[in-house]
C-alpha cells in the first residue's frame, strides 16, 4: 500500500451496497477548494452553551429512575493530524437506547423507548483536547436498507471545530461487533481505515464497580498550513 | 513526524433531529443552533434563505441538515459565538435546520445579507449532511442582485454550472427572501466543493 492509500480514509460518496446513496451522491467532479475556503474558521462556541448535564446521557433525560442498560463511558482527544489537541470543538451525540430504539419520532423499530433515555449530549473539548461522556451501551436495530439488514452497535458524532474543513460526522462502533461486514454503511470506509472508526476498550479507565471505558480519538482533516510545511 | 490518519466520515443518518435539531422538531432538550442566524437586535435589513434539497430523482428530500455559515453586514465572521460574551447586536452567523418540519420539506432561515468578504461577492457557506451521503457536502450560495462575476471562487466554476450557485431574490408580502435550491444530481447538479 502506498502512502496515498494510507492516508485515503474517506468513504466514497457513491457506494451502492448503501441504498441512498445512489440518488444522493452528486455525479459531476467536487471543485478543488482554493485557499479562501481553507482559510476560512468556523464560530467557537462559549461554556454557557453547554448544560450541566449535557455530557451525562445517563442523567440528562431522567423522568423517574435510571436509564436501563450498560453504564459507559466515552471519552477521548480531538487533535489535528499532527496529534495537536483541538481545544473548545464542538462534540454533540446521539444514539440508540440499550434496546436499539431511537426516540425520533420516524423510527418504527419494535423495541421499547426507555422513558429515561434521550440518547442526545453535546460538550466541549477541553484546553488538552479531551472529551467524556457518559452514556448506556446502545443497542443494534433493524434498518430497510436490505433484507433483515442490521446496524452495528453505534454513537453518533457530530464535531465542528475552529478552521472550515474541521466539520465532521461520523460513528463511533464498539470493538468486535459481528455485524460490521454485514453493515454497508461501515464496509463504506476503505478497508485499511476501518478500525479508525472502532474505540478502543481501556479497562484501566474504566469507573471501577461503576461503568466500562472506551476510548475514541478524533483526527481532523488537515489542509490547513501547519508549522511543519 | 508521523501524521495521523484522518477519522472517516459516516452518514448522519435519519435520526439525528432529536440532538442536533431539537428545538426545531419539538423534543424535549434544548438547540445552541437554529434557524435564526441574526438575533432581534441586529440590524442590516433582515431576509429569508429558502429552498428545498431535491434528490436525483427530483423529490425533496426530508431528512436532510443543512448548515449556514456567513459575515456579518460589515464582512466580518463572528468567530465569537455568542454566548459568552454575547455580541451587542446578537449576530450569530451560524445557523442549522433540518428540513423534516416543513410539508414541502423547505429550510427556511431569518438573517441579514452578509457584507463582502476581502474583495469577495457576498456568499454564504451552505453544508449539508444527510441519510444517503456518507460525507459532508459543501457549497457556496451568492446573491442574485449583487455581482458575482469578479468573485474568485465563483468566477472559477465552470460558466455553465454557475447559476447553481445563485440564490434568487423574490419579494413575499413584503418581507425580502433568496430562494436556494440544491440539487444533488441531474442538469442543475449544485457546484460542491472538495473541502
Amino acid at each position: 500500500m502506498n502512502s496515498n492509500d494510507h492516508y485515503n480514509t474517506q468513504p466514497p460518496h457513491l457506494y451502492p451496497a448503501y441504498k441512498s446513496t445512489i440518488l444522493r451522491s452528486p455525479t459531476q467532479p467536487f471543485m478543488p477548494v482554493n485557499e479562501l475556503l481553507k482559510d476560512l474558521s468556523l464560530p467557537a462556541f462559549g461554556e454557557s452553551f453547554i448544560g450541566e448535564f449535557d455530557n451525562d446521557l445517563t442523567k440528562n433525560a431522567r423522568k423517574n429512575g435510571e436509564p436501563i442498560g450498560e453504564r459507559i463511558k466515552v471519552s477521548g482527544k480531538v487533535m489535528d493530524e499532527y496529534g495537536r489537541p483541538l481545544p473548545n470543538v464542538l462534540i454533540e451525540i446521539w444514539q440508540a437506547n440499550s434496546a436499539g430504539r431511537y426516540i425520533h419520532k420516524e423510527e418504527i423499530h419494535d423495541a421499547p423507548l426507555d422513558p429515561n433515555f434521550l440518547g442526545a449530549g453535546r460538550m466541549l473539548t477541553n484546553s488538552d483536547g479531551n472529551y467524556m461522556f457518559y452514556t448506556i451501551k446502545p443497542g443494534a436495530y433493524p434498518w430497510g436498507n436490505h433484507f433483515n439488514a442490521w446496524r452495528p452497535n453505534h454513537i453518533h458524532f457530530s464535531v465542528i471545530g475552529h478552521q472550515f474543513e474541521h466539520r465532521l460526522v461520523t460513528q463511533m462502533y464498539f470493538p468486535g461487533d459481528p455485524l460490521f461486514e454485514f453493515d454497508p454503511i461501515f464496509q463504506s470506509v476503505p478497508g485499511h481505515a476501518r478500525e479508525l472508526l472502532i474505540a478502543r476498550f481501556r479497562m484501566d479507565w474504566t469507573d471501577a464497580d461503576f461503568a466500562l471505558a472506551y476510548e475514541f480519538n478524533i483526527v481532523m482533516n488537515g489542509k490547513a498550513k501547519t508549522p511543519f510545511e | 513526524m508521523e501524521k495521523l490518519r484522518q477519522t472517516p466520515s459516516q452518514t448522519v443518518g435519519p435520526f439525528f433531529a432529536y440532538s442536533l435539531t431539537a428545538f426545531q422538531y419539538g423534543y424535549d432538550y434544548n438547540s445552541i443552533v437554529n434557524g435564526s442566524i441574526i438575533g432581534d437586535h441586529t440590524g442590516g435589513g433582515q431576509i429569508y434563505i429558502t429552498g428545498t434539497i431535491f434528490d436525483g430523482n427530483g423529490k425533496a428530500i426530508p431528512d436532510a441538515m443543512i448548515e449556514l455559515w456567513q459575515a456579518d453586514t460589515q464582512g466580518n465572521y463572528t468567530t465569537k459565538y455568542p454566548g459568552s460574551p454575547t455580541p451587542e447586536n446578537q449576530f450569530r452567523g451560524f445557523g442549522r435546520l433540518g428540513t423534516g418540519t416543513d410539508p414541502d420539506h423547505q429550510f427556511c432561515f431569518k438573517t441579514v445579507k452578509p457584507g463582502p468578504v476581502n474583495g469577495q461577492s457576498p456568499h454564504i457557506n451552505v453544508t449539508l449532511f444527510m441519510r444517503g451521503s456518507l460525507r459532508r457536502l459543501s457549497t457556496r450560495m451568492y446573491f442574485s442582485d449583487e455581482i458575482n462575476e469578479e468573485d474568485a471562487l465563483f468566477s472559477n466554476v465552470d460558466a455553465t454550472r454557475r447559476h447553481t450557485l445563485i440564490a434568487r431574490r423574490k419579494e413575499n408580502n413584503g418581507s425580502i427572501e433568496y430562494q436556494f435550491d440544491i440539487y444533488l444530481q441531474g442538469e442543475n447538479e449544485t457546484v460542491f466543493f472538495d473541502v
